[in-house]
């Protein structure tokens, strides 16, 4: 196999992959849950978890079913197998629950977990329209809720988002009991590395950093201050399984590594 | 039994500027787009659109026609944003209820049910509620004490209470109907057309095509027949009423419209060039353009 990493021939791996076997472990210990990914990388990796260390995680076809197995990202809806029926309304049920942990984008996310998916600017008349705060305010106080920030910089690492449309820890608790009670935004994933929020005050920590990455890349590209443990780790390689299992039959079209780059 | 058939132009003929209007379908996806084309070309005016946000929306920003939007988000799906939303927003043209796709949810739910509000927890500690700063909270009567509290931490909690979302009229589009007006969608998803109509006082269909009272079973499962009589005031047979938006299993989403139409939204002469052919037309017209267009694109 020749080298995935010109600029690390020691590494096994691409950028992208890191970023899956990242989104993967968010899933880690979830048992039976509806995965929830948004993008390519994360929807990779609940596929990859599903099939290696979280069989039980319950996936949807996209539209209106859950579906059977974990098949590669590019299959064609004929080729779903589907075990039951989940129609929008019906997700309610699901995210109202608990039992979901979805991993939604963020346009913006600060130091605390507050995300942005609704208006660069003033809402009233935004700079930027965005797509709107679609569940994000919903999910973020019912279940289990992960981010994917594929460009990680200072304008998508701010101190504070524009419009909180998922809730961070902070406005959590401001909110009272209604909204700390099921709230658990467990990770942050970027193209630069891993990040969670087990610190006292719930401040964003890095976690891991990816391979290649320094830490002064990530602190450089972080508007505000993260909490950087002294024996912070390089997120882990993929295994040989795992590598193959993305390779040859998740996504061998690598739609991944057009989503990030080495 | 009343035969409840109409057409479009009589449905939107009962509509008035500055009324409430609930649109069905999701995003890109089974929109009562034949309906849209007449509110464009019709001298309505200041309606507050009510909807699960897709083309509806942009086009009616482009045309003019709103002065308020009630909506969680707006997608074409494949364009993740339409660009005529986005316009009408940066530039201020439209006010904005923007809420959680579940507050969205319990909102119509609530007016289907004719109680004031529901409560939920989406959309505490979010922006949802500094930005439509009349929204307000609920406690629960549920203390500490009282033996209907299951859960301690839910003593005295507060929570969300979202608004009835009260629709003066709600249209949406099935692939079949009745003459009665019963709907049958038979894609997997009846989104949530049934709470859409049971939020309104007018209630429409438009359909791909009719049938006799009774005879929807023969076009698929009677568990497709999702949106009954007692929620349906009119029924309008519409062939291709959804387009371009997607409807299946009568037709896909067609992309490459929705592409021009995306465009559209930069370039002043691109618009007119669009509207010209595929809004300020009749619905025959829409369909023959809509022909035109694609044998020109298989030569």
């Amino acid at each position: 196999m020749t080298a995935t990493r010109p600029d690390r021939p020691d590494l096994p791996c691409t950028r992208a992959e890191s970023c899956v076997v990242a989104c993967a472990e968010a899933w880690r210990g979830a048992g039976e849950v509806m995965a929830s990914p948004f993008g390519t990388i994360p929807s990779l990796g609940a596929r990859l978890a599903k099939l290696t260390f979280a069989p039980d995680l319950v996936l949807t076809d996209g539209e209106a079913a859950l579906m059977v197995g974990a098949l590669p990202i590019e299959s064609r809806a004929a080729d779903l197998v589907r075990e039951a029926a989940m129609p929008y309304r019906t997700v309610f049920d699901v995210v109202w629950s608990g039992r979901r942990h979805i991993m939604m984008m963020a346009s913006q996310i600060d130091r605390t977990g507050n995300q942005n998916l609704s208006a660069i600017g003033p809402h009233h008349q935004p700079k930027v329209q965005l797509i709107g705060v679609r569940g994000a305010p919903g999910n973020s106080v019912n279940h289990p809720t992960s981010y994917w920030v594929p460009d990680h910089s200072v304008r998508t690492f701010v101190e504070h988002v524009d419009v909180v449309s998922g809730v961070g820890y902070g406005r959590a608790l401001a909110a009272g009991s209604g909204a700390t009670r099921f709230h658990d935004v467990r990770r942050v994933v970027s193209n630069l590395g891993v990040f969670d929020f087990e610190t006292p005050e719930h401040i964003m920590r890095l976690r891991s950093y990816h391979p290649g990455v320094a830490v002064g890349d990530i602190v450089a590209a972080t508007s505000f201050s993260l909490v950087i443990p002294d024996d912070v780790a390089e997120t882990r390689l993929p295994t040989p399984e795992e590598l193959d299992l993305l390779r040859t039959v998740l996504d061998p079209g690598a739609r991944r590594d057009r989503d990030i780059r080495s | 039994m009343s035969d409840k058939r109409t057409t479009v132009d009589d449905i939107v003929g009962e509509l008035r500027s500055g009324m409430t209007i609930g649109i069905g379908g999701w995003g890109a996806r089974r929109k009562p787009m034949a309906v849209v084309r007449a509110l464009c070309r019709s001298d309505l005016l200041d309606l507050t659109v009510v909807a699960y946000g897709g083309p509806d929306v942009g086009l009616l920003c482009a045309t003019g026609k709103v002065k308020k939007v009630v909506c969680p988000f707006v997608t074409l799906d494949s364009i993740a944003l339409d660009p005529h939303w986005r316009a009408a927003r940066q530039q201020g043209r439209v006010e904005v209820m923007e809420v959680d796709e579940g507050m969205f949810f319990l909102g119509l739910q609530a007016a289907a049910w004719r109680v004031p509000f529901l409560p939920t927890r989406a959309g505490l500690g979010s922006d949802v509620l500094t930005i439509n700063p009349e929204l307000r909270l609920v406690r629960s009567p549920y203390g500490a004490g009282s033996p209907y509290l299951h859960d301690p931490a839910d003593a005295d909690v507060e929570l969300v209470a979202m608004p009835a979302l009260h629709l003066d009229a709600a249209v949406v589009h099935t692939n079949r109907a009745d003459t009665a007006g019963n709907g049958q969608i038979l894609a997997p998803d009846p989104f949530f057309d049934p709470l859409f109509l049971g939020a309104a006082d007018r209630r429409f269909l438009t359909t791909e095509r009719t049938v006799d009272n009774g005879r929807l079973g023969d076009e698929g499962p009677l568990g497709t027949v999702v949106l009954h009589r007692l929620l349906t005031d009119g029924v309008a047979e519409t062939p291709g009423g959804a387009h371009f938006t997607a409807n299946p299993p009568d037709y896909d989403r067609d992309e490459s419209l929705q592409k021009e139409y995306a465009a559209s939204a930069g370039d002043p002469d691109a618009w007119e060039a669009f509207a010209a052919r595929y809004v300020h037309v009749s619905e025959d017209e829409y369909r023959a353009h809509v022909t035109e267009r694609t044998e020109r694109a298989a030569r």
